[in-house]
């Protein structure tokens, strides 16, 4: 088993806010997050995925077809967006890092062809990235 | 669902690597540079991962202030700024980068409101050690 890791950048804006909360208690749990106006930050993504590498062409995955499914399942939809306001995932859940992660896998699971996926890692500054395995 | 989070931090500290049942000579062979008598510092970066279910409410899987402020109180203030050697953690330990990374795996353990995972600890840009209580790491 060979595992292999793709890297992608991609800009986007946010902010943390659950309508069942009063205000307050919205300023208390998400901090400066909570500005309604949102704010952006440069995510870092790892997509690693794993298999058995292909005796005749040497490769776990090809890697074109992988940048394809990064660029029309992932970045296109992410990429210079607000993430509450134009990404259907989040105009329920709140766009924090984990449910980043989340969102990209099962966005990504389904389009795998010959490689499995077997992590997203997305790093929302250097100082802090979520991992997620499809652990239910 | 499961996520993973890891959380980055730094602080500064001296140490120095010499056992007290060893020769000098022996000291020197064993540590090396790292043997000399008047210490010296590094710049550690610490990462800590953390487990847990995503909260539906918050979308988190715990308040990251909370865990910022515990790591500051078990970890930060503890030794940042200060010389290894002299604390009481390694009065009977060699304070070396394995010996600090499983005494922060202890010190972090405790966090009540996730699973503490992971501890990895940065010496220099060129070593780093990781502790996960005895488990094997996840890739």
């Amino acid at each position: 088993m060979v595992y292999l890791t793709r890297k992608a950048e991609f800009s986007a804006s946010h902010f943390y806010h659950n309508p069942e909360f009063s205000a307050e208690e919205n300023r208390r749990l998400f901090g400066k997050c909570n500005n309604p106006n949102g704010h952006g930050h440069n995510y870092t993504l790892e997509v690693t995925v794993k298999g058995e590498v292909n005796p005749q062409s040497g490769f776990v995955v090809d890697l074109k077809q992988l940048k394809e499914v990064l660029e029309c399942e992932v970045l296109s939809v992410l990429d210079h967006r607000s993430l509450n306001k134009e990404v259907p995932e989040f105009s329920k859940a709140i766009p924090t890092t984990e449910n980043l992660a989340i969102t990209i896998w099962q966005r990504l699971e389904p389009k795998m062809k010959i490689a499995r996926l077997h992590r997203v890692r997305v790093y929302e500054t250097a100082d802090l990235f979520v991992d997620f395995y499809g652990e239910p | 669902m499961k996520a993973h989070l890891t959380r980055r931090y730094q602080f500064s500290a001296s140490h120095r690597l010499h056992n007290p049942e060893l020769s000098d000579a022996e000291n020197r062979a064993t540590y090396g540079k790292c043997n000399n008598p008047y210490g010296h510092g590094h710049n550690y970066a610490l990462e800590v991962t953390i487990a847990g279910q995503v909260d539906a409410r918050t979308g988190m899987i715990c308040d990251l202030m909370e865990l910022d402020s515990f790591v500051q109180r078990q970890v930060l203030d503890r030794f940042d700024q200060e010389h290894l050697n002299a604390l009481p953690q390694f009065a009977e330990e060699v304070p070396t980068t394995e010996n600090l990374c499983a005494e922060v795996f202890r010190l972090l353990e405790p966090f009540s409101s996730a699973q503490l995972e992971k501890v990895r600890l940065e010496e220099t840009m060129l070593n780093s050690f990781e502790y996960a209580g005895g488990a094997e790491l996840k890739i």
